[in-house]
């Protein structure tokens, strides 16, 4: 079998696949969002594929994720079907929260997606409850929770740090470091750049790699999943990385004002997607009519959803008052 | 339920069973808790229970003592002080095929958990169309006196009764904390399940076997003629005491012990209202924005016609709780109040 750097062809090729399906989508959505179909507040993952896909790939179905509000990439990345995310962006009665949620509450039982949380943090508490019915059960499940440098500055964040070591948890923290929470940089918010180092004092393992690099971010969840799988509790993984849109909306933020656009600038320059294609096509591990084949492809299942949603209906009036326990 | 009576002292209940030629067994509120604790524990795997010093000898006053060494410490474990995070592990347990008790010493440590409770227990059905359910209990403890001022001593209930995704309850006797207790476990609705410390030494007939009391059913302790009177938690035993001094005067109550308060039985209150036209509501926590005010509006609403006379809330005064024996005496109301409300709805 071909590989590269000990990674089967096959992976690499999902990891190109599930980067274009998260990228593609969310530019769809940036298409659609002007007919003012779509009435949720849409927090795009564009410049971040990466870390999902490199990340989920290393999972198998029955593990957990949990995830916060700019959580589309990680839904995509764990094998959520495109028809019930689009659905529920749609508001429609077949998104996968009955249209309940909207984009910031995704569900998706049977792929692990255990509902997501636009809470800042707060997704960590419940990620290592997840984690210590694993345990209890011993079913082997791992549970990964995403989170942004913010999500560092609230205690949830180091109380439950502090639980899944004590308890030797199969939880991994992985901390999306895209410099900013909302518009605040961060070291506005923190004093210093070192969001790896808090696993430290709870001897637990923590790194720092580059997000934008995808064969990195995979080899180091793998490590960190493979550990945790076997009983050795779990890490803290500070990816770092940068969103391109504003942080809710389908703007970009100099056009409105905010981050400068010489920095989206070079971090364009540095895309995980373009970089990870260069790669694969200079060490012959695909063509460039592939490419476009997988692409194609994808953006016919893209295509399928907005149908699928846009044809479906709405919930009824009498459904407001249901599943309320 | 064949027999209701609670006393505070064991010596009374055996002097009564005795009195009524029955031969039944006497347990403490406290002791009804850890019976229905270890009975659920026993039958289900997937119950645990977590909190604060719930290992300890003195177990949650007596409520979970031993039950450590019967469950291991895999399923009965003491927490680091962390009420938010430790809440929501028990959210993230709850969805992923555990059923947890998470036991918060004191209500006013509950707020620290309001994010996961509100935020996040409430809504982990709604928020995601139904597809997920979080079965978990939430027990919490209020109390009153000794000083215990503003951080140790809030009746809080009306907070949550907001709540839309959660349920409240409330028991009052030994009988029914251990029903509702089963009850609350095996719902797959999250529960709060409120205890009061003056009611942990109260004694009744408990029953030995597995039993559940309906949630969201209320009991009439005490059925009477000219006003009634709803109790919540320890004001329902404070509300009987009133209604022994009350008929000395030539009162007749009817006492509705509600149990429940979220979901709510509006029905058995609106029939007593309809009976008796006269509606005092007593409760353990303040009075404005409390259970009171929505008993008050949910009759006003329904049977305002039968009505003869406004509705009374005895409940606690606006103001945090204070330490010192003489303002505190003044701040909690109890069966003397509970009276006085009733002889002036009645105008006699
Ligand atoms: C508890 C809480 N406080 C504030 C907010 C508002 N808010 C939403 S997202 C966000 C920034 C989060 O930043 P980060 O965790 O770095 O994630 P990113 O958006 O960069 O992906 C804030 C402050 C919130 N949702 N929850
Ligand atoms: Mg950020």
């Amino acid at each position: 079998m071909k590989r590269h750097n000990n990674i089967p062809l096959i992976t690499l090729r999902k990891m190109l696949r599930t980067m274009f399906t998260i990228r593609r989508f969310e530019e769809k959505i940036i298409q659609l969002y002007p007919q003012q179909e779509m009435k949720t507040p849409v927090h795009l993952y564009l410049g971040q594929e990466a870390i999902a896909a490199g990340v989920c790939l290393n999972l198998e179905k029955k593990d957990y994720i949990f995830s916060n509000h700019r959580n589309h990439g990680h839904c995509i990345a764990k094998g959520m079907d495109l028809k019930i995310i689009m659905a529920e962006l749609y508001g429609k009665q077949t998104g996968c929260s009955r249209g309940k949620g909207g984009s910031m509450h995704l569900v998706d039982i049977k792929n692990g997606i255990m509902g997501t949380s636009a809470i800042v943090g707060a997704a960590m508490p419940i990620a290592i409850g997840a984690a210590l019915a694993s345990q209890m059960k011993n079913d082997k499940r791992v549970s990964v929770v995403f989170f942004g440098d913010g999500a560092v500055d609230e205690g949830a964040f180091h109380e439950s740090l502090n639980f899944a070591a004590l308890k030797r948890l199969p939880a991994i923290f992985i901390c999306e470091n895209n410099f900013y929470a909302t518009n605040s940089p961060l070291l506005a918010r923190q004093p210093a750049d070192n969001i790896f180092q808090r696993a430290k004092p709870y001897l637990i393992k923590g790194l720092r790699v580059d997000g934008n690099d995808i064969i990195k971010v995979y080899k180091s969840a793998k490590d960190a999943i493979e550990s945790a799988r076997r009983g050795n509790g779990p890490a803290l993984i500070e990816y770092r990385t940068y969103r391109y849109k504003q942080h809710v909306g389908t703007r970009y933020d100099h056009e409105v004002g905010y981050r400068p656009k010489e920095e989206l600038d070079t971090w364009i320059k540095n895309c995980p997607i373009k970089r990870f294609k260069n790669f694969l096509l200079k060490n012959n591990l695909i063509s460039l009519d592939e490419i476009e084949r997988i692409q194609a492809c994808i953006d016919r299942e893209i295509e399928e959803a907005v149908v699928f949603a846009k044809n479906s209906r709405f919930p009824g009036k009498d459904e407001l008052l249901e599943d309320v326990y | 339920m064949s027999w209701e009576k609670v006393y505070t002292e064991k010596s009374d209940f055996e002097k009564a069973c005795k009195a009524a030629g029955k031969k039944l067994r006497g347990l403490t509120y406290r002791e009804a808790i850890r019976e229905a604790l270890l009975l659920t524990m026993k039958r289900d795997n997937s119950v645990f229970i977590m909190g604060e010093g719930v290992d300890d000898s003195s177990g949650i006053f007596g409520t979970t003592t031993g039950l450590n060494r019967i469950f291991g410490s895999d399923r009965v474990f003491d927490t680091p002080i962390a009420e938010n995070t430790m809440t929501g592990i028990a959210l993230g347990a709850a969805i992923s095929g555990m059923k947890p008790i998470i036991v918060h010493m004191r209500m006013d440590f509950l707020l620290l958990a309001m994010d996961q409770i509100v935020n996040h227990i409430s809504k982990w059905s709604y928020m995601f169309g139904g597809k997920l359910k979080a079965p978990l209990v939430i027990r919490s403890i209020i109390g009153r006196g000794w000083g215990s001022a503003g951080q140790h001593s809030q009746s809080l209930q009306a907070l949550f009764l907001h709540i839309p995704g959660l349920k409240v309850v409330m028991p009052a006797t030994p009988y029914d904390a251990k029903g509702l207790l089963i009850a609350s476990i095996e719902d797959k609705a999250p529960v709060i399940f409120i205890e009061h410390r003056l009611l942990y030494e109260h004694i009744g007939y408990v029953p030995k076997n597995r039993y559940s009391v309906p949630i969201g059913k209320g009991a009439i302790r005490k059925v009477g003629r000219d006003v009634t009177v709803v109790g919540i938690s320890h004001m329902a035993f404070e509300s009987l005491k009133a209604a022994e001094i009350l008929k000395k005067e030539g009162f007749d109550i009817e006492v509705i012990d509600i149990r429940s308060i979220k979901p709510l039985d509006d029905e058995l209150i609106f029939k007593s209202v309809k009976k008796t036209g006269r509606l005092v509501i007593a409760d353990t926590g303040w009075i404005t924005g409390g259970v009171a005010a929505e008993i008050s509006a949910r009759v006003a609403g329904s049977v305002f016609k039968y009505l003869k006379a406004p509705v009374l809330r005895v409940c606690c005064p606006d103001c945090p709780t204070p330490a010192s024996p003489v303002l505190e005496k003044n701040f909690y109301p109890g069966a003397r109040e509970i009276a006085s409300a009733v002889k002036k709805i009645c105008k006699r």
